[in-house]
């Protein structure tokens, strides 16, 4: 007869492996080492002015979500009665345009970097995804306007969404839903999106040239997808 | 179990991991001298150039501006003959208006879910709230208590009256002609436009807060002045107005490519129009999302050679 003896380490320890806790913690420290999610060095080939456009991206969606919590503090009607409020709209509307600009000259840098090699294609789906919402949530912003503008861009979408069904759950004349889904959900959408997507190319890194592949590309190396 | 096999090297698909030089790269400061740049830029624009902020059309500014477009569109929310009425889901029932592709008819499957009957919320409705008014009323019971037939017979009666109908110094002035109690409704209508009573009747919603405007939207809509205003505006739709702005100010340029749709064959005249644009780019982001997966696609970044514009440092190092 045998007796298993389990140690009160042992049995603290496979219990931390089992919790949720301990599982995601050692997942994220995997994926995301310090040097990774903050990198000190970059490899050589990075060297180009295009990669410029996704921090810019970034830092002009911090600034559209920054002018906009401003905006929210006061309420949607400051702008129109306020000097200050109307400069602060001024910045939102700048800083938006140049989030598109910037987003759109990534979108198309990485394009023709065929960013998506090397385990990357989730990368490149988390950024689209993030554009579309983007879009969605820019479009609410005009609808929130609360002038002729959106007066006139809601009468016209109108048909559209109205063609595809949406329409009857999502009016694009109702400006308390517009507004709402224009500081909230979809903000939240873009920058839970937006945060994968950096997080991801924080993880993989930024994909190397086209050059590097084996020259006879024959079977194998060791960063070929082994499935897909 | 068999390891799995490996799959033979795709260049448009994988990597063979960088082995070469590294340099110094602060991640952080990059990140701080953007976000300052950017912001002085934002400011930059914001002190120079501002934003726009046409204020809104009420149907107060409407009636008073141009009575006569006004009364002309009232009438036809009344006989139900106005863009509105005629709309179809998800305003109301009308039978085949609903915009499809062969069978694919998602706005009359979904159906009605925001019911609205224009005579009624648009101009019976509302008159109805002016119970002091005793005109107002008898002319509203005298519509009401008609036959359909009669109704109509007013109704177009006063739509070829008010096709000459005059704007004195604001006031509407419409000519004499058999359209019986139609002409104190739609007068009376107007002048509570005027007094901007319609708006807030419009409105409300039987609370005392709403930010829901979809039926005084509605109505603006139906007539010609707020297009006139987008024409001038440059914001109409045959002038590529979705990625237009007020102004010379620069709009959703990024919508191009759906406004483009429009200005095509064959939605520029289809009846479709907006469920064919939208199916076409519903279709194009699919396969702008999933590009990574798609053959050929794929390649074109590799055939394209623009990568060697990108990464020109890094091939005159290989030179």
């Amino acid at each position: 007869m045998s007796l298993d003896i389990t140690t009160e380490g042992d049995a603290s320890s496979s219990e931390e492996s089992r919790q949720w806790t301990a599982r995601v913690r050692n997942a994220a420290a995997t994926a995301f080492p310090p040097d990774r999610l903050l990198p000190d060095r970059q490899p050589a080939y990075m060297a180009s002015w295009i990669y410029v456009f996704g921090v810019l991206t970034v830092v002009s969606l911090a600034w559209v979500i920054i002018t906009g919590c401003v905006l929210a503090v006061m309420g949607p009607s400051w702008w129109h009665v306020s000097g200050l409020g109307h400069f602060v709209n001024s910045l939102h509307l700048w800083s938006v345009e140049f989030f598109f600009f910037f987003m759109v000259i990534h979108l198309w840098g990485k394009f023709f970097m065929a960013a998506w090699r090397g385990n990357r294609k989730l990368t490149w789906v988390t950024g689209v995804v993030s554009f579309v919402a983007s879009i969605a949530a820019a479009f609410t912003g005009y609808l929130s306007q609360s002038n002729f503008d959106s007066q006139w861009i809601s009468t016209q979408a109108k048909d559209g969404i109205n063609s595809t069904g949406a329409g009857a759950f999502w009016n694009v004349l109702n400006f308390g839903q517009m507004l709402m889904w224009h500081i909230v959900l979809l903000p939240i959408a873009v920058v839970i999106i937006a945060g994968l997507h950096v997080l991801m190319v924080r993880r993989r890194g930024i994909v190397p040239p086209f050059d590097i592949e084996p020259k006879d590309h024959g079977d194998t190396p060791s960063a070929a997808e082994p499935s897909e | 179990m068999s390891p799995r096999k490996a799959k033979r090297f795709n260049p448009d698909r994988d990597v063979k991991e960088w082995a070469g030089a590294y340099r110094p790269y602060d991640i952080l400061k990059e990140a701080f001298v953007a976000l300052v740049a950017v912001g002085v830029l934002i400011v930059l624009l914001a002190v120079v150039f501002s934003s726009p902020d046409d204020p809104a059309v009420t149907l107060k500014s409407w009636s008073t501006s141009d009575p006569v477009d006004f009364a002309q569109t009232a009438v036809t929310e009344l006989d139900g003959t106005s863009p509105l009425a005629t709309y179809g889901p998800p305003y109301n029932t009308t039978p085949d208006v609903t915009q499809h592709i062969g069978f694919f008819e998602p706005a009359q499957w979904i159906g009605v879910h925001q019911p609205i009957n224009t005579a009624q919320d648009f101009v019976i409705g509302p008159l109805r709230t002016l119970s002091n008014e005793p005109l107002v009323q008898q002319a509203l019971d005298a519509y009401d208590s008609a036959t359909p037939t009669q109704q109509s017979t007013w109704t177009t009666a006063y739509e070829k009256a008010v096709a000459n109908a005059t704007d004195v110094h604001g006031r509407l002035q419409v000519p004499h002609a058999r359209y019986g109690p139609v002409g104190v409704v739609i007068g009376s209508l107007t002048t509570m436009a005027q007094s901007g009573g319609l708006d807030g009747t419009l409105l409300s919603q039987g609370q005392f807060y709403n930010t829901n405007y979809t039926k005084p939207l509605l109505f603006i809509a139906n007539g010609s002045y707020l297009n006139n205003l987008a024409g001038a505006q440059h914001l109409q739709g045959t002038q590529w107005g979705m990625m237009n702005e007020t102004g010379n100010y620069p709009g959703q340029a990024w919508l191009w490519l759906y406004t483009m749709w429009y200005q095509v064959p064959p939605m520029k005249t289809s009846t479709n129009a907006d469920l064919e644009v939208w199916a076409i780019m519903m279709a194009l982001t699919v396969v702008l999302i999933f590009l990574p997966f798609i053959p050929v696609l794929r390649s074109i970044p590799r055939w394209s050679r623009v990568y060697r514009l990108i990464w020109r440092q890094h091939y005159r190092s290989l030179a």
